[in-house]
This record gives structure tokens, C-alpha cells and sequence, in this order.
């Protein structure tokens, strides 16, 4: 075992993955259950000169964000569900611009103002589009402690690599849990000195906008923008547990994989063939493989945290009949013994 | 070796040091191990309390439903959680603050006067090591050196709070050893 | 047998519900809770009364007041207050809301509730802090004052001035009656009782915008004892944010 992993909560290893990926500019609104990472942000930001923000709301901190990636920061903005909703404009105004960022939903239960229990609602906001127009988001949904930095690294990169917001969607188990993790350096290029807003001097004056009044003008962006959404299919990621010889399959992101997982292993422990298939990019959702393993299984079951929103993508995938569903409400986590009931 | 352990008290009694002292010491232990704390809304009304899971097995929910291993410090826990805690399983309670007679026969069951160890010691707030102290020769769950191990990375910045907390430590240990 | 003439000395207003609360101990909002309940009963309005409850430690101040009451999500009661009044002209629309809520997420809303001369009133309780979600900065923070969001203390170079929102609203025609009171001494609080119900009177007679702001006591964020968080409130942010009336129409 590395000495150099440390107890540390997913809130707070958000913050320094983010840190340690060159993130230097954070603007946020306090909300439960991901305050750990505002504090920690307040604090870590000032040591490594970077610029800390609490915004007045949402709107504003999304919107400061905006300013900070057109400027050519490395930024970032946190929040939870309902706080996300409000952030959905200006994540829809930074996708036609062009413009990276990282966001990340620490998800907990509702609709409305709900409770601070994780929950795993806003699949559907994150991944079809939650604001106006025709936009994509890359979705990293990590299901540890250590992932919560990882792919809040790993976003930075993406967002970089394609201008456009990355989201990371947790939820509040996996924001508040503490779990050992080791949080390295990441360092990557990005060229924003060709395109970031830092004075004409010496060059041609530059512009980010999403208005293209003329229809032909607002097309050709549409077009340009879903032919880099094609790109981004490649970035298609997702983790097997004993799918070689699987029979039933499950299927499962963020907390309820880790929950999938132990159910797993307890089946192969007398004998049972499941396997677990757990998507790390929400989206674009890892289709070709999930179809792959879905022709060799008898039976799929969905495991999630909300009322099925996951799994339309998987009926979509797989067909209907094939196709089963288990899921709690309202913060309820996934009880093991309903899941393998359903299973057997 | 599972063990799911619910740490609860009223805020300011060190919770949540506690729970993650525990779970520090598993993980250099080479164990698995999750914490989680009570948070939010929940903190209203002055309670607190963490679930720590420390295991050789992968550990998938971090939450504890019906804990293996219940530590309490006040009595408003021990009403809320005693029930929960599940048959052959093992109560530490701070007999300072809890004098109801516990009924259960069905657990195992310490009882350390925690605050007035601590308060010999100088201070009622170092009652949550006494109490892990003690526990550290009860259940085993963790080495009373990896507790006292953990503690410098749990004080940065606070280093001088590091001798008494192991004082403390050692006070609940020998408490328990001695007792039996 | 001699006939005692027993008078209580204690009663418990028709509109506060007698049900345990959920606030820490030392908290201002209980007894804001109190004065508001009292103000209701004494007015007799209480069938006629629509309460709008915050986001913040008071979002389920419904469980308290046995009154007609909402939600509206955070910050957005003065517009949630105006759809209401704007429906049932007749009825007291009140909104009770932290500093957070009001000031930060909420200022919007709230400047223009104010510039409509909205007929409205607010209750305003400031902590000096975002209680709820565990003591971060609010606008009223003071300088130099830590919280969980100024790990290095409030500084006007990053965070900026605190918010005096008695000089903002006075200027504006339609605000009609405005007052600052603080929970420090029952003398106060029977000060913030008068000026509470002056404000619902105001609504009553047409008059226009109210706002009663209260200065009040979160021992728990402050990391102080009830009674030195009260200190602390007459101290230091009354000394920031002076008591009194401030507009009368
Ligand atoms: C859109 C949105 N953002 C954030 C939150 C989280 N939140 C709940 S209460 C609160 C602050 C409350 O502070 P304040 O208004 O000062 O009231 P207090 O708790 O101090 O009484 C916040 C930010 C939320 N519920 N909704
Ligand atoms: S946190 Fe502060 S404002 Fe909230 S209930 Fe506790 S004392 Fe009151």
C-alpha cells in the first residue's frame, strides 16, 4: 500500500484534483451536502494563487466561471442539484461559445428542495442537455473517493481538449464519504493562449458569443458543434466486473455500482454468474460495449438512485424486454438483498 | 473481518475526530475503510454522530444501517441508536453522561466513564479518546498504537494537541485494561 | 376556601404551535418566531395571513406557525410574496428570511419587490452568516469576521464591504416603513415586537413595502455559549448595524 494516500473526503478530493490539474479560479454558492469543497476551495485557492469566490447564487458563480474559461483560466463551479438548475443558462451559453469548464453536481434527493441525501435525479438533466439548445456536456460519474479526484482531472482535460463544459455528476454519499485516496499532479497542455480573451494587442481582436441572428449563421454553429459531439463519442469510458462469463448483468454508476459490485461478488461467492457493467462517461454513454455484453446475457438489471432514468438509455440499447429496473427514491440507497432478489 | 461502527455524541465532543481516527488507524492497518459523518440539517439540535466501516473487503455502501460496534458519549444517542445495533454486537458508552440501565442482553457492553477520566486528565474534550482507548482494548477493531500513530494527520497545524489526545488515549486503554 | 386569582404569566400565542423545535439552543429564531406569533394574534389576523417560509435554518418555520404558509426556493420570497398579493390584495403577506436568502441569492428580488412598492412585509433575520449550510460568509459578515468561507477573516480587498440594507431601501419611494432591532435583552426584543407589528400595520393600511430587520444570535456558527453569542451580537454587529426605526411614511 502507497503512504501517500490520505483519508480525504470526495468532497474535498474534488477540490484538490482540481487543484493539482492547474484549476486556479473556483467561484461557488454554499449548498449541502458539497460545502466541504467551497471551504476547502476558500482556504487551498489563496495558497496557490488562484482566485476564490463566494458567488451571491448560482447564476452568479456560473457566470463568473464563464468569465474566468474566456479569460483563460482553468475554472471550476460546484454545486448540488438545485443549485445546478439554476447554473443551466449559462451552461448552455459557455457550450455555444465554446468554452471549457468543470462543473460538478454532488447530487442530492428532490424534485424541489428535496433533502441532502445523495440521490441520482439529475441523469436526465446532465445528460440530455438540462438547459436550451442543441448542446452536449461530457457526464464523468466517479463511484470513489479516488475517482472524484481522477475524473475531476480528468474533466479539466476534456473540457480543455474539446472547449466545452465537462460535468462531474456525484452523488452526496460519494461528496461526504471519506475514503483513503492519493491526489497526484496533472498536468496537461492546453492552447488557450490562441483563443482566450487577454487584450487585441498585437493581434486581431477576438470574440466569444452564441448569437448568430442570421438562420444559415446559427446552423453552421449547430453544425460545427455536433460534429465536435461526434468527436466526443470517442471518449466513451466505462469499468467491467466479471462480465467474461456473466449471465446476468448489472448495470450501475456512482454509488449504486459500489453497491452492484458487493452483490456481485456475494453471487460468484456461491457460484452465481453475474457481472457488472458500470458506465464512467454518462455521456456519451459506452453503447457499442454495453450492446456487446447485452447479446451474451440472459437478463439486465438497472440499479439506480432515482425513479429509472439511466436506464431508458439502456432499454434504448438493449430493448425493452430484456431490461429490468430496481431503484429508491427521495436519498434511499439500494438495498443489496432487493437486488439480488430481483437477479436470481 | 467487517466491522461497521456508528460514533455518536452531541456536537462539540469530537464525533467526528473520533470516527476518523478510527478509520485513519484501519487504513494503516492495511484494512478497507469508509467514514461518513452526519451533516447538514441533521447537525441542527446539537447531535452528531459518524459511521465508520473498516474491513478486508471491498466496502461498498459507506452508510451503517444496524452497526456492528456502537460508540455513544451522550445519552440521546444511546436512546437513538442502541435499538439499531445489531445482536452480538458491542456497546462503548460514556457512563459519564448516561446513567439509564442498559437493557439489551443480547450485545456486549463497556461502560467507561469517559469525562471523568478526562477531566483528570485537564480536559472533558479529550472524553472521545478515552473512550477509543478503551475500545482499542475491548474490541481490538484497531492497535492502540495506530490510533496514537494517527493523530499527527489529524492535527496539522494543532501539533501541541497531540500529547494530551495520546495521554488520553493510553488513559482509556490502561482504564480498560485495569478493569477487567 | 380563599379564592386565588391565578393569572398566567406565560402563554403560548394561538399561532405558534406548541411542538418541540429544531433550532440549537441559544438560537434567535425561536424567539423572532414568538414576537411574529404574538404580533398575529394581537392584530387578530391570523385567518387572514399567508406566511412565506425561506431556505435557510427557518425553511420549516411552517411547523411552527399555525398560519396559511409556503416555501419558495432560496431567495426568491419577495416574488413568491408579490404573486400571492397581487392574487388576494386582502390578506397579510408576510416573508421571513435570513441573510443569505434576502441579501445574497435573493438581493434581486428583493430591491425589486421594493421599487414596485410591493404591499408587503419582510422579516429579516440576520446572524451575520449562513446558518443552514454550516456558517459560511453572508453579505452582512462583518469585516475581518471568520467563517467557514473566510478562512483568513473577511477582507474588503477580496470579499468586500458588509451590506447596511436600511441605507439601500430608505431611498427608495415605495418602502414605506423600515426598522432595525436586535436580540440581545428582553427590552429589545419587546422593541422588535413594536416594530413588527407597525410593519403589518403598514400592510394593513395600504401603505406599501415593510421590512423589519433583526439582528440575532447563531451561537452554534459563531462558536460561542447562547449568552456570549448574544454578547457578541450587541457588540459587534449592532455596533455595525445600529438599531432603531429607520422610515416611516
Ligand atoms: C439554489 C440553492 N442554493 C443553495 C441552497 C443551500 N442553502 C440552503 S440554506 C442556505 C443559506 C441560508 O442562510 P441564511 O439565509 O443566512 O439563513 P440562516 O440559515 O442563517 O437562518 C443555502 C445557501 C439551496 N437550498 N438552494
Ligand atoms: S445554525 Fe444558527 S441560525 Fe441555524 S438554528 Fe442553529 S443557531 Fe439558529
Amino acid at each position: 500500500m502507497s503512504s501517500s494516500r490520505i483519508l480525504i473526503s470526495g468532497n474535498e478530493a474534488v477540490g484538490e484534483g482540481a487543484i493539482k490539474a492547474g484549476c486556479r479560479f473556483y467561484a461557488g454558492y454554499p449548498i449541502t451536502p458539497q460545502n466541504e469543497l467551497t471551504a476547502y476551495m476558500a482556504k487551498r485557492l489563496p495558497e496557490v494563487g488562484g482566485v476564490f469566490i463566494q458567488a451571491e447564487s448560482e447564476l452568479a458563480a456560473i457566470n463568473m466561471v464563464l468569465g474566468a474559461s474566456a479569460a483563460g483560466a482553468r475554472a471550476m463551479t460546484t454545486s448540488s442539484s438545485p443549485g445546478i438548475s439554476l447554473m443551466q443558462e449559462a451552461i448552455s451559453y459557455m457550450a455555444g461559445m465554446e468554452l471549457p469548464a468543470v462543473i460538478v453536481n454532488i447530487m442530492r434527493g428532490g424534485p424541489g428542495l428535496g433533502n441532502i441525501a445523495g440521490a441520482q435525479g439529475d441523469y436526465f438533466q446532465a445528460t440530455k442537455g438540462g438547459g436550451h439548445g442543441d448542446y452536449r456536456l461530457i457526464v464523468l460519474a466517479p463511484s470513489c473517493v479516488q475517482e472524484m479526484a481522477d475524473f475531476t482531472q480528468k474533466a479539466f482535460y476534456l473540457a480543455f481538449k474539446y472547449k466545452n463544459p465537462v460535468m462531474v455528476l456525484a452523488d452526496g454519499y460519494l461528496g461526504q464519504m471519506m475514503e483513503p485516496a492519493e491526489i497526484k499532479e496533472f498536468n496537461f497542455e492546453d492552447d488557450s493562449p490562441s483563443w482566450r480573451l487577454d487584450g487585441a494587442e498585437g493581434r486581431e481582436p477576438r470574440l466569444f458569443r452564441s448569437l448568430y441572428l442570421p438562420v444559415e449563421d446559427l446552423e453552421g454553429l449547430n453544425i460545427r458543434l455536433q460534429k465536435k459531439y461526434t468527436e466526443m463519442r470517442r471518449e466513451e469510458t466505462w469499468r467491467e466486473y466479471y462480465t467474461e462469463d456473466a449471465e446476468a448483468l448489472l448495470v450501475a454508476y456512482g454509488t449504486c455500482a459500489r453497491v452492484c459490485r458487493e452483490v456481485v461478488r456475494l453471487g460468484r461467492e456461491e457460484g452465481r454468474k453475474w457481472g457488472l457493467f458500470q458506465p464512467i462517461t454518462l455521456w456519451p454513454y459506452p453503447e457499442r460495449r454495453l450492446k456487446e455484453l447485452g447479446r451474451k446475457v440472459s437478463k439486465v438489471l438497472v440499479v439506480e438512485m432515482s425513479s429509472g432514468q439511466m436506464v431508458e438509455d439502456v432499454r434504448r440499447i438493449l430493448g425493452e424486454e430484456k431490461v429490468g429496473f430496481y431503484g429508491r427514491m427521495g436519498g434511499a440507497l439500494p438495498v443489496k438483498e432487493e437486488i439480488w432478489k430481483k437477479l436470481i | 473481518m467487517r466491522e461497521e461502527i456508528i460514533v455518536a455524541g452531541f456536537g462539540g465532543q469530537g464525533i467526528l475526530f473520533a470516527g476518523k481516527l478510527l478509520t485513519w488507524a484501519g487504513l494503516i492497518e492495511g484494512k478497507k475503510v469508509t467514514c461518513i459523518p452526519s451533516y447538514g440539517a441533521e447537525m441542527r439540535g446539537g447531535t452528531a454522530n459518524c459511521h465508520v466501516i473498516i474491513s478486508t473487503q471491498e466496502i461498498s455502501s459507506p452508510v451503517v444501517d444496524n452497526p456492528t460496534l456502537l460508540i455513544v458519549l451522550n445519552e440521546q444517542s444511546l436512546e437513538k441508536f442502541l435499538p439499531r445495533l445489531r445482536e452480538g454486537g458491542a456497546l462503548v458508552y460514556n457512563s459519564s453522561l448516561i446513567e439509564k440501565e442498559i437493557t439489551r442482553k443480547d450485545v456486549e457492553i463497556f461502560s467507561v466513564p469517559a469525562n471523568e477520566l478526562a477531566e483528570e486528565l485537564g480536559h472533558t474534550l479529550l472524553a472521545n479518546m478515552i473512550i477509543l482507548g478503551a475500545l482499542a482494548y475491548y474490541k481490538k477493531v484497531v492497535e492502540l498504537e495506530s490510533l496514537i500513530k494517527c493523530l499527527p494527520n489529524l492535527l496539522v497545524g494543532k501539533e501541541k494537541f497531540i500529547e494530551p489526545n495520546t495521554r488520553a488515549l493510553r488513559r482509556g486503554y490502561e482504564f480498560a485494561r485495569d478493569k477487567r | 376556601m380563599e379564592k386565588i386569582d391565578m393569572k398566567p404569566l406565560y402563554r403560548i400565542p394561538q399561532t405558534l404551535r406548541y411542538v418541540p423545535t429544531h433550532y440549537c439552543p441559544g438560537c434567535g429564531h425561536g424567539i423572532l418566531h414568538r414576537v411574529v406569533a404574538e404580533v398575529i394574534d394581537e392584530l387578530g389576523i391570523r385567518g387572514k395571513t399567508i406566511g412565506i417560509a425561506p431556505v435557510g435554518c427557518a425553511v420549516i418555520a411552517y411547523k411552527y406557525l399555525d398560519i396559511d404558509m409556503m416555501e419558495a426556493p432560496h431567495g426568491r420570497p419577495p416574488a413568491v410574496a408579490t404573486g400571492i398579493k397581487r392574487v388576494r390584495p386582502e390578506k397579510i403577506v408576510f416573508t421571513y428570511q435570513g441573510d443569505g436568502d434576502l441579501l445574497a441569492i435573493g438581493m434581486g428580488e428583493l430591491i425589486h419587490t421594493a421599487l414596485r412598492g410591493e404591499n408587503i412585509t419582510i422579516i429579516f433575520i440576520n446572524n451575520s452568516l449562513y446558518g443552514m449550510t454550516g456558517g459560511q460568509m453572508a453579505p452582512t459578515t462583518l469585516l475581518g469576521q471568520i467563517t467557514a468561507t473566510t478562512p483568513y477573516g473577511r477582507r474588503i480587498k477580496e470579499e468586500g464591504y458588509p451590506l447596511d440594507i436600511m441605507k439601500t431601501l430608505s431611498q427608495f419611494p415605495g418602502v414605506a416603513y423600515l426598522a432595525r432591532g436586535a436580540i440581545t435583552h428582553p427590552r429589545e426584543v419587546r422593541k422588535i415586537k413594536r416594530y413588527v407589528k407597525k410593519a403589518f400595520q403598514c400592510q394593513m393600511e395600504g401603505k406599501g413595502f415593510s421590512l423589519v430587520e433583526v439582528l440575532s444570535p447563531c451561537p452554534i456558527n459563531l462558536r460561542k455559549e447562547p449568552l456570549e453569542a448574544m454578547k457578541w451580537v450587541e457588540e459587534n454587529l449592532a455596533k455595525n448595524f445600529p438599531p432603531g426605526e429607520y422610515k416611516e411614511l
